[in-house]
C-alpha cells in the first residue's frame, strides 16, 4: 500500500493544491458505501488502484473531486472519500470542466465508460481534450453496455452479437486513443485492470501532467463481454499482443523482442517487422514528447479491433500546452491589471446618463 | 451644429412615434440607438422595439431583409414602442411596402427617393411607383434623394458613391435629429468612438449628420419640426440611463456575484437573442465574472453546474431550443439541489421557430419541461430595465433555497430600451451565503458526521459544503438519495417523502404578493399578465379606464410559485383575462390551480401586443362580462 510522509513530492501540475496535514493511507480514501459492481468486475482492481495511488500524491482530500457520468464505471465517485458527483450521462467532462476552471485548488478526476465518454457525451469529451482543462479522465473501456445489460458500445468490434444486435453490430468502433489524439489531447495513455503496476504508473504520470489526461484504461466486464482483453492478459499471448511503449525506448515486443516497428519509408507509415541485426537500427524509438501527435496516431492504429493484436500499451503522448483554466485565470488577472478590480457603481453608471431633480 | 433660433415653426407635442425602415445593411438599428440614446439623455421617457430579420445580410432590397427600429417618446410615462408610427423612414422601396401597413394615414413618411428605381420597386411588387400612383395620398410624404445628398455632403473625402453612401443613415439621423429637437453631442462623440482607429470614416459619418440636420433646417420640404419636453414628472429623482433588457440582466448577474461575494461562472452556447449577455459578461472578466463558450448548450449548463458544485454563482443563459437541450441538467441541479441560474430569452418556437422575434411559449417548458416531479421557481421580469432586479431575485432564490431557477425574459424585452434610473449599490440586497465548515449531524455511535441532505428546517435548503472544506468531504448525485444522509436510497417510501420535500422546497419559496391596481375598486373583470406584456397590458387598461370603464390589473413577476394571495385576488373578479404571448400557458396553469374560468387573450405572431387592440379586446371581455 502506498503511503506518503504529509506534504507529499512536489509535482508542479498539483502545486496550487493544498497538501494533506498527515500523512495518508489508501483506507483514508475509502467510504462507507457497499460496494456494488458485480462481483469479478474489472472496476474493483481499478478502484483499488487509485485509492492506492491517492496518498502517493500526498493531497488534502478534501480538495480532490471525482466527476462521474452514467455507468456501471460513473458509481466510482460513492466509493472515493473525497468530493464528489455522480452526474448524468456523458455530461461529467463538461460538468468537470465548470468546476475545474473556477477552482484551480482541486484536483479534478472524471471517471466515464465507453458508453458515456465515446456515445452519449463523445461531444463533451473532444473538447475537454481540445480545451487543455486541468482533469484527469478515466476511460473505462470494457466494449459493451454493463448496466443496461449487455447491448454492444462503441468500442465494441464489428459484427458483436448482443441482445440489440442478434445478427452482429453494423457499426465500425471507436479506437479510443486515436481519438483523443485526434482531438488535441496533450496526454493519451492506456493501461489494463488488471496490472495494478501499470496502472498505478500511468494514473502517476497523469497526475503529474498539466492539462486533460485521458487514460483508457481495458476493464473486463466478467457478465457482458468476459475475457475482451484476456489476449491482453495472458502472459503468452500478451508477448505478441502487446506492444509496450515506453518513452525513450526502441519499441520492440514478442518473445525475446523479436518484433519491432519501423516507419515504412515509402508511406511514413508504421508497420512491424521481424527485428534482425540490419534493421535493428531502424526501430523507431518511442517519444511520448513529439511535438506532433502523428506518430503516436500511428501507433495506435497497429492495433487490430478485432483480434487486439498489436495494441500499444502506455504513454502514447504526453506534452506541454498551454492550460485552459490557467489562461482563463490569467484573463481575468490581466483584466483586473488592466482595468482595476470590478466597480459595480461604476459598471451601472457606466454610458450615457442624465440626471432628475427631486 | 447649431441650437439658433430658426424661423421656422415649432410644434409641441406630448409624445411621438418613429419608425426607422432599410435594408438589414443599411444600419437602421445604429440609427435607432442612436436616436434612443439622443432622446434618453434629453430626459424623454421613452420604449423601443428594433425588429430585425434572422438573416445577417439577407438579399438586398427584398421584403424579408427589412430592418427596423421603431422608439417611442414622451414629456410624460410610457409604457410600450407605440402601436402606430407618426413617422416612418423608409430607406428602400422594400422598407415602406413591409412597413407602410401599420402607418395611419396623415403620418410622415421620409423615403429615400433615390433608392426608389424601377428595378427596386419591381423587386418588391410595386408595379408602378407608389410616390407616384396616389397610394400614398393622405401621408405628408417628403421624398428626400437621402443617398445623393449624403454622397454631396461627402465630395471632400474623396470616398467612392457606394462608400460614401453607406452613411446616409447618419443623414437621415441627423434629419430627425432636427426635426426633433434632440442633441446631437452625444452622436458626435459615438462616432468618434466607434471610429476611432478610422479617423476619415468618423469625419464622414458626422459630417453626414450634420449635413442632414442642416438639411431639415434649410430646405422648405420641412416647415415645422417638432419638441417633445422631458418627462420629468415622470421620473423620481435619480441618475438615469437608456439600458436594454439583455444588458439589464448582463449588469443584474454581475451584481448578483458582487452581492453575493460569490464568483460569477457563465456556461453558454451562442443562440439569438440571448448571446449579448455573453458577450457583454465576458468584457467584464474584471469582476471576476468567467464566461465559458461551451460546445453545446448541454455543456453550458454542465459547466455552469459543475462552477455551483465548487461554490461560485454558475449561471447558463439561452433561448428556448437551449432550454429543452438543458433539461436533463436542470433536473440533476433541482436532485443535487445546487443554486443554477437558467436564463430564456424566449423565441418564437417551436424548433428553430423565429430566432429574432418575440414569445412567451417557454413557460410549460420552464414549469414542467423535465422528467419526473422536478419543480424549479420561475421569475418574469416586465420590462427592460427589470431585467436587472429580476437577475438579483433569481440569484436570491437560487442561493436561498439551492435550487435551480428559471428566468424568463423574452425577444422583447432583450432588445427594446428604456429609461431605467441607477441603483445605489447599498440599495442592493445582500445575498451572502454561508458555506457548511462543520460536521451537521450526529450518529447513533456519537460520531459527527456531515449530512448534505440535512434541511434548513425553515427554506428546506440543504447545506453548500464545497470542496476544499477538510470534513466534509460527500458525494452527490442524480440517483434518489435517503433523506439527510444523502445516500443512494431505492426505498419507494423514501422517494415519496424526497420527491413531496423537494415540491415543499419550492413552493414555499418566499415571493411577494401580487398587487392589484383597482383604483376605485368597481372593476369586476380583472386583466393578469406575466413577463414581458407587462407595458402593452398597462397602456391597454389605461385606455380603457380614460374611455370610462373599470377594469383592475394585477401583473405576476413570480411564475413559481404564485404569491400567496394570488388565489385570492383571482376569487375577487367576476372575470379574469389573460393576455399572452402563446397559445394560454399561464391561463392553462391558473385554471388549474385555483379552478378559476380565466379568459386567455392570445397572439402569437411574434410581436408584443399593440395597446389599442389590447383595449378593445379588454372591453369586449368587460362588456360580455
Amino acid at each position: 500500500m502506498a503511503e506518503t510522509t504529509a506534504g507529499g513530492p512536489a509535482i508542479e501540475a498539483l502545486s496550487l493544491i493544498p497538501k494533506a496535514e498527515a500523512k495518508q493511507s489508501m483506507k483514508d480514501f475509502k467510504t462507507d458505501q457497499e460496494v456494488r459492481w458485480c462481483p469479478g468486475c474489472g472496476d474493483y482492481a481499478v478502484l483499488a488502484a487509485v485509492q492506492g495511488f491517492m496518498p502517493e500524491l500526498g493531497l488534502a482530500k478534501e480538495n480532490i473531486v471525482f466527476v462521474s457520468g452514467i455507468g456501471c464505471s460513473s458509481r466510482f465517485p460513492y466509493y472515493m472519500n473525497t468530493y464528489g458527483m455522480h452526474s448524468i450521462h456523458g455530461r461529467a467532462p463538461a460538468i468537470a470542466t465548470g468546476l475545474a476552471s473556477t477552482r484551480r485548488d482541486l484536483s479534478v478526476w472524471v471517471v466515464t465508460g465507453d458508453g458515456d465518454a465515446l456515445s452519449i457525451g463523445g461531444n463533451h469529451l473532444i473538447h475537454a481534450l481540445r480545451r487543455n482543462v486541468n482533469l484527469k479522465i478515466l476511460l473505462f473501456n470494457n466494449r459493451i453496455y454493463g448496466l443496461t445489460k449487455g447491448q454492444y458500445s462503441p468500442t465494441s468490434e464489428v459484427g458483436k452479437v448482443t441482445k440489440s444486435t442478434p445478427m452482429g453490430s453494423l457499426d465500425a468502433p471507436f479506437n479510443p486513443v486515436s481519438l483523443a489524439l485526434g482531438a488535441e489531447a496533450s496526454f493519451v495513455a492506456r493501461t489494463v485492470d488488471s496490472d495494478r503496476k501499470h496502472l498505478t504508473e500511468t494514473l502517476r504520470a497523469a497526475a503529474a501532467h498539466p492539462g486533460t489526461a485521458l487514460i483508457e484504461i481495458y476493464q473486463n466486464c466478467n457478465i457482458f463481454n468476459d475475457n475482451a482483453f484476456e489476449v491482453l492478459k495472458d502472459r503468452e499471448q500478451a508477448q505478441e499482443a502487446v506492444i509496450r511503449l515506453e518513452h525513450g525506448k526502441p519499441i520492440r515486443f514478442g518473445a525475446d523482442e523479436h518484433k519491432g516497428v519501423v516507419r515504412n519509408a515509402a508511406t511514413g507509415d508504421l508497420e512491424i517487422v521481424e527485428v534482425t541485426p540490419e534493421n535493428e537500427a531502424d526501430v523507431l524509438v518511442h517519444d511520448a514528447h513529439a511535438a506532433t501527435p502523428t506518430t503516436a496516431f500511428a501507433l495506435s492504429r497497429l492495433a487490430d479491433p478485432n483480434t487486439l493484436h498489436h495494441t500499444p500499451i502506455g504513454i502514447l503522448r504526453n506534452v506541454q500546452r498551454q492550460v485552459y483554466d490557467t489562461e482563463m485565470a490569467e484573463q481575468l488577472d490581466e483584466a483586473v491589471q488592466r482595468k482595476g478590480k470590478g466597480d459595480l457603481a461604476g459598471l451601472l453608471a457606466g454610458g450615457d446618463t442624465w440626471t432628475v431633480l427631486g | 451644429m447649431t441650437s439658433e433660433v430658426n424661423s421656422k415653426e415649432v410644434k409641441r407635442l406630448d409624445r411621438v412615434i418613429i419608425r426607422f425602415a432599410g435594408d438589414s445593411g443599411d444600419g437602421m438599428q445604429l440609427t435607432g440607438d442612436r436616436f434612443t440614446s439622443e432622446t434618453a439623455s434629453f430626459g424623454n421617457d421613452l420604449s423601443t422595439l428594433p425588429n430585425f430579420p434572422a438573416e445577417i445580410r439577407a438579399p438586398a432590397g427584398t421584403l424579408p431583409g427589412v430592418s427596423s427600429f421603431q422608439v417611442h417618446f414622451a414629456d410624460h410615462d410610457i409604457l410600450t414602442p407605440g402601436d402606430a408610427p407618426n413617422v416612418l423612414v423608409a430607406m428602400n422601396p422594400a422598407a415602406l411596402k413591409a412597413n407602410i401597413g401599420d402607418v395611419p394615414r396623415g403620418a410622415e413618411v421620409i423615403v429615400n427617393t433615390d433608392e426608389f428605381t424601377k428595378r427596386a420597386m419591381a423587386k418588391v411588387g410595386y408595379e408602378a411607383s407608389p410616390l407616384e400612383d396616389g397610394s400614398l395620398d393622405g401621408y405628408s410624404v417628403h421624398e428626400v434623394p437621402l443617398t445623393t445628398l449624403t454622397v454631396e455632403a461627402l465630395k471632400e473625402f474623396g470616398l467612392s458613391r457606394k462608400d460614401a453612401g453607406r452613411s446616409k443613415n447618419m443623414f437621415a439621423l441627423g434629419l430627425l435629429s432636427w426635426m426633433y429637437h434632440r442633441p446631437t453631442e452625444g452622436t458626435v462623440e459615438f462616432l468618434r468612438t466607434k471610429f476611432a482607429k478610422k479617423p476619415d470614416i468618423a469625419e464622414a459619418n458626422i459630417s453626414a449628420f450634420q449635413a442632414g440636420w442642416n438639411f431639415g433646417e434649410t430646405t422648405e420640404d420641412f416647415a415645422v419640426s417638432y419638441e417633445v419636453a422631458p418627462a420629468e414628472s415622470a421620473f423620481p429623482a435619480g441618475t438615469y440611463r437608456s439600458i436594454s433588457g439583455n444588458l439589464a440582466l448582463a449588469y443584474g448577474l454581475i451584481a448578483a456575484g458582487q452581492q453575493a461575494d460569490l464568483p460569477l461562472f457563465l456556461g453558454s452556447y451562442p443562440i439569438t437573442p440571448a448571446s449579448d449577455i455573453l458577450h457583454e459578461l465576458s468584457r467584464h472578466k474584471n469582476f471576476g465574472v468567467r464566461t465559458f463558450q461551451a460546445e453545446d448548450e448541454i455543456a453550458g449548463i454542465g459547466a455552469a453546474l459543475g462552477a455551483a458544485f465548487g461554490g461560485a454563482l454558475g449561471v447558463t443563459t439561452t433561448s428556448g431550443p437551449g432550454v429543452a437541450l438543458k433539461a436533463e441538467t436542470v433536473g440533476l441541479a433541482v436532485s443535487l439541489e445546487l443554486p443554477l441560474l437558467i436564463v430564456d430569452i424566449q423565441r418564437g418556437g417551436p424548433s428553430t421557430g423565429l430566432p429574432t422575434k418575440t414569445e412567451q411559449a417557454d413557460l410549460l417548458q420552464a414549469m414542467f419541461g423535465r422528467n419526473g416531479e422536478a419543480p424549479v421557481p420561475i421569475v418574469a421580469p416586465a420590462t427592460p430595465s427589470d431585467c436587472f432586479t429580476a437577475a438579483l431575485d433569481a440569484a436570491r432564490i437560487a442561493l436561498t433555497y439551492r435550487t435551480p431557477v428559471m428566468l424568463l425574459s423574452d425577444g422583447y424585452l432583450a432588445n427594446g430600451s428604456e429609461p431605467w434610473r441607477i441603483p445605489e449599490v447599498d440599495e442592493l440586497p445582500d445575498l451572502r451565503v454561508q458555506f457548511a465548515s462543520q460536521p451537521n449531524h450526529t450518529t447513533a455511535d456519537g460520531t459527527e458526521v456531515f449530512w448534505p441532505y440535512k434541511r434548513d428546517p425553515q427554506t428546506l435548503a440543504r447545506p453548500w459544503a464545497i470542496p476544499g472544506t477538510p470534513g466534509l468531504e460527500h458525494r452527490i448525485g442524480g440517483i434518489e438519495k435517503e433523506d439527510g444522509s444523502g445516500n443512494i436510497s431505492y426505498s419507494p417510501s423514501n422517494h415519496d417523502l424526497m420527491v413531496r420535500t423537494r415540491q415543499a422546497k419550492v413552493d414555499g419559496v418566499e415571493v411577494p404578493d401580487i398587487e392589484v391596481d383597482d383604483p376605485d375598486g368597481k372593476a369586476r373583470t380583472l386583466v393578469l399578465g406575466w413577463g414581458s406584456t407587462y407595458g402593452p397590458i398597462t397602456a391597454a387598461v389605461r385606455r380603457v379606464r380614460r374611455a370610462g370603464d373599470h377594469i383592475a390589473q394585477a401583473h405576476l413577476r413570480y411564475v413559481n410559485p404564485f404569491p400567496a394571495n394570488l388565489g385570492e385576488v383571482l376569487a375577487a373578479y367576476d372575470k379574469v383575462v389573460v393576455p399572452e404571448m402563446n397559445l394560454g400557458q399561464l391561463a392553462t396553469l391558473v385554471r388549474a390551480k385555483y379552478l378559476v374560468d380565466a379568459f386567455s387573450y392570445n397572439q402569437v405572431n411574434g410581436m408584443p401586443f399593440k395597446a389599442e387592440q389590447l383595449a378593445t379586446a379588454l372591453k369586449e371581455a368587460i362588456d360580455n362580462g
